[in-house]
């Protein structure tokens, strides 16, 4: 309980401004609504109809809820009106987004630890890759492998989602393949002991709490790029298509629905990400 | 390199050797003209204040540094060849266990890269800890120990593997002055047992000599010996033989020979 008072407390606070906001924004069209009726009316009539607009600027939260619970319950999972069916479609992309991301840091990581050539040739390219919007950068992504002659959206959302999720892979790896000190180094170098052992015996095994730290961030990332993935127009699966559909066709309800499911997805991955963390340094003797 | 010349006891031979090291401020003399003959089963401490070279001088031992002149020969053999032979077994000044491993697990760590049978692991797992009091503790992980026990535990993982050398740079100098006596009298039961020839590296003047019977006293700038001393203590030592005249003595000995070195520079 004394965890979860503040928590709570933030919360419930949030929910009040989130209230505030909602009846703040869309008095203006209750009271356009009145004027143009030729009647007024009172405060007290206003705020009950701010709460249940059909198009409201700012739906409250209790619509929100009620949407995302529709979304979820009122039609089979594999309809296309399903979050559970369009969040299944983003999380497939995250999770192929995240696997090829890992791959791809921990090899430019191993590569860049290894030789030195790619670290002077590789390193400084994997940190502008990052200072260019992925918006921009995810269109051409859907073009060219298009072009090359993918017609599904997979492969390019897995790319974008990629782009984003490699680098703090990398990043660490690199940090945690070095984090040995001389003393282990040479400790290992009085057994004669080979560069692929002192790897696997050695380094590996000190980056992996780099790498566990590194995952929450790729994963959240690779969430995002999956989502920036599938704005661009033509896509229909996923919640980032949800969302865009709810933004272009005025229908805030359905944007924030998918808005939140996102977020619950999110969520969800960074707790199984810890509790993966949590198993794995309980086998390697990390004092709970 | 190879030094066919050599023969009996002789374990470790040093003759004219020089170690410099090109740094951004020139070149750093850091052993000169090091003679030294190290014997079979002997226990060799290596004293002097910071800067005499006698760590380098260990690490020339192990090969983890290359002399740039003289002749060095382990078992007769370049330092290269003697370690790739598992001659010795070094032990650093921090216990530099892997956390992620449990006390068994590491002293496993040196049989693991040298490709012994999982059945002749675990035995030897199970002897050497038992050699450096620690059965029972195989399966506790590196911070469930106190210090002390953590470098006995890294003292058992440069035994494992069987050879005939045990190097050690500085291994209590992280300790505090009443473990560390225990672990002297541990390493001088364990000389006893195994008969290994050992190469000690302390700046502590009363566990040079409480240990040795050769202690090597060196001077800094460039780090070179000052003087040898053969201990005539028995080799059977209690802890109370530090208040003996001999002991007394070499000690005097041995901080005679560490101003001497001083005054030269």
């Amino acid at each position: 309980m004394t965890r979860a008072m503040p928590v709570l407390t933030v919360l419930g606070a949030i929910f009040a401004l989130w209230y505030l906001a909602a009846i703040w924004m869309n008095a203006t069209w209750v009271y356009d609504q009145a004027q143009r009726a030729g009647t007024t009316v009172t405060l007290a009539q206003v705020i009950p109809q701010t709460m249940a607009q059909a198009r409201p600027l700012l739906p409250p939260p209790h619509q929100v809820a009620a949407e995302l619970w529709k979304g979820v319950t009122a039609q089979a999972i594999t309809s296309k009106r399903s979050l559970v069916y369009h969040g299944y479609v983003t999380f497939r992309g995250t999770m192929m987004g995240f696997a090829l991301g890992i791959v791809l840091g921990v090899a430019l990581a191993m590569a860049i630890v290894r030789f030195r050539v790619m670290e002077l040739s590789v390193m400084p390219w994997a940190i502008i890759s990052q200072t260019i919007p992925i918006v921009a950068l995810a269109p051409m992504i859907l073009t060219v492998s298009n072009q090359i002659g993918i017609d599904n959206r997979e492969v390019p959302k897995a790319i974008i989602s990629a782009y984003l999720s490699f680098f703090p892979v990398l990043v660490s790896m690199v940090k945690g393949l070095r984090s040995p000190d001389h003393m282990q180094l040479d400790l290992l170098s009085t057994y004669g002991a080979s560069d692929g052992q002192t790897f696997r015996k050695l380094r590996l095994p000190a980056s992996l709490p780099y790498f566990f730290a590194s995952l929450k961030v790729a994963i959240a990332a690779a969430l995002i790029g999956t989502i920036v993935g599938e704005l661009p127009t033509g896509a229909i699966e996923g919640l980032g298509a949800r969302m865009l559909i709810g933004s272009q066709f005025g229908e805030p309800l359905i944007m924030w629905a998918a808005l939140f499911a996102a977020a619950i997805l999110a969520g969800g991955l960074i707790l199984i990400v810890g509790l993966i963390e949590r198993m794995a340094q309980a086998r390697m003797g990390v004092p709970a | 390199m190879k030094d066919t010349t050599h023969t009996g006891s002789a374990v470790i031979e040093a003759r004219n050797l020089d170690l410099t090291f090109q740094t951004g401020d020139g070149p750093v003399h850091a052993l000169r003209d090091v003679n030294l003959t190290i014997n079979k089963g002997d226990f060799v401490s290596f004293i002097g204040p910071s800067g005499c070279g006698k760590t380098t001088f260990l690490r020339c031992i192990a090969a983890l540094e290359h002399p740039t002149g003289g002749t060095l020969t382990v078992n007769g053999l370049t330092p290269d060849e003697a370690r790739m032979k598992r001659a010795y077994g070094y032990v650093f000044q921090a216990a530099g266990l892997y956390p992620w491993r449990t006390i068994a697990g590491n002293v496993k760590l040196p049989l693991e890269i040298m490709g012994f049978s999982k059945a002749d692991q675990q035995a030897r797992v199970d002897r050497v800890l038992d050699l450096v009091e620690l059965s029972g503790f195989g399966g506790k992980f590196p911070w469930q120990l106190s210090g002390g026990m953590q470098q006995r535990a890294s003292i058992a993982r440069a035994l494992a593997f069987d050879a005939d050398i045990l190097l050690m740079d500085e291994p209590f100098g992280a300790l505090d002055e009443i473990v560390r006596d225990r672990l002297n009298e541990e390493v001088l039961k364990l000389w006893a047992r195994t008969g290994k020839t050992i190469g000690f590296v302390t700046h502590s003047i009363p566990e040079a000599v409480y240990l040795s019977t050769k202690i090597v006293v060196m001077s800094p700038r460039p780090g070179r010996i000052t003087d040898v001393i053969d201990s005539p203590l028995p080799k059977e030592r209690p802890l109370d033989i530090r208040d003996s005249r001999e002991f007394i003595e070499i000690a005097h000995r041995v901080r005679e020979g560490l101003r001497a070195g001083h005054q030269d520079d």
